[in-house]
């Protein structure tokens, strides 16, 4: 699946977008499993309560199961206006 | 109900009469434009990013939520992304209805939902560094009064 990533959680990665390869079940196992990668994985999802995600370009909550989706874009609380 | 997301400059007064004159009838217009401001001192300017596609999809739900609620004749909203300077017009919106109390709620409905709930982040670029903006609690505490 592609995983998009946006404002500091891009930087903090180093990457706007990656393809993964995952068997994931939920947000939260792929949040896991991305953390486990590298400390600049850890360090931009050490506080998952600071972040928000999206599946599919529609806000999510972190238990939600990931089977069908093709995009997931994790970013901070959004600050437009 | 017309939603833009754009990198170019737009002039709200413009806007605001091309709006008006196509609503020909409705009664009641409200405007709300939002501008760059420096809120410190030493902002030289502001990035906006934003989610290519989902940022369409989301105005034009919380826009269409708008129109619903209040029987709005129309809704317009414009959010700007990339390079900002120190009072840039960053977004606008405008609603029209019968009567001024549902062009004043829909319009506040419509700044709060896309505050919190469309996906831009803006980062101050200052002479001391670049900051991104933190979302403020009162502003997602906005969102209750919409939903009771």
């Amino acid at each position: 699946m592609d995983v998009i990533y946006f404002a500091w959680v891009r930087e903090r990665i180093g990457l706007p977008r990656e393809v993964v390869e995952t068997r994931a079940v939920t947000v939260a196992d792929l949040v896991d499993e991305l953390r486990a990668r590298e400390e600049r994985y850890a360090v931009a999802f050490e506080d998952v309560s600071a972040l928000r995600v999206a599946l599919d370009q529609e806000l999510a909550t972190f238990d939600a199961p990931l089977a069908g989706v093709r995009e997931v874009a994790f970013f901070p609380p959004m600050t437009g206006g | 109900m017309q939603v833009r997301v754009q990198e170019a400059a737009f002039d709200a007064g413009a806007e605001l009469n091309a709006f008006t004159t196509r609503v020909d009838g409705a009664g009641a217009v409200v405007s709300f434009s939002g501008i760059v401001r420096d809120r410190e001192g030493g902002l030289r300017h502001m990035q906006v990013e934003h989610y290519p596609g989902m940022t369409e999809k989301a105005l034009a739900a919380i826009a269409g939520e708008a129109v619903a609620r209040w029987h709005l004749a129309d809704a317009l909203v414009i959010h700007r992304y990339g390079d900002l300077a120190v009072g840039a017009p960053i977004m606008m919106v405008a609603t029209a209805a019968r009567h001024r109390g549902d062009a004043f709620a829909a319009a506040e409905f419509l700044m709060d939902y896309l505050k919190s709930r469309a996906p831009f982040w803006k980062k101050e670029i200052t002479s001391h560094g670049a900051e991104w903006v933190a979302a403020r609690d009162a502003d997602e505490a906005a969102l209750g009064r919409w939903t009771s």
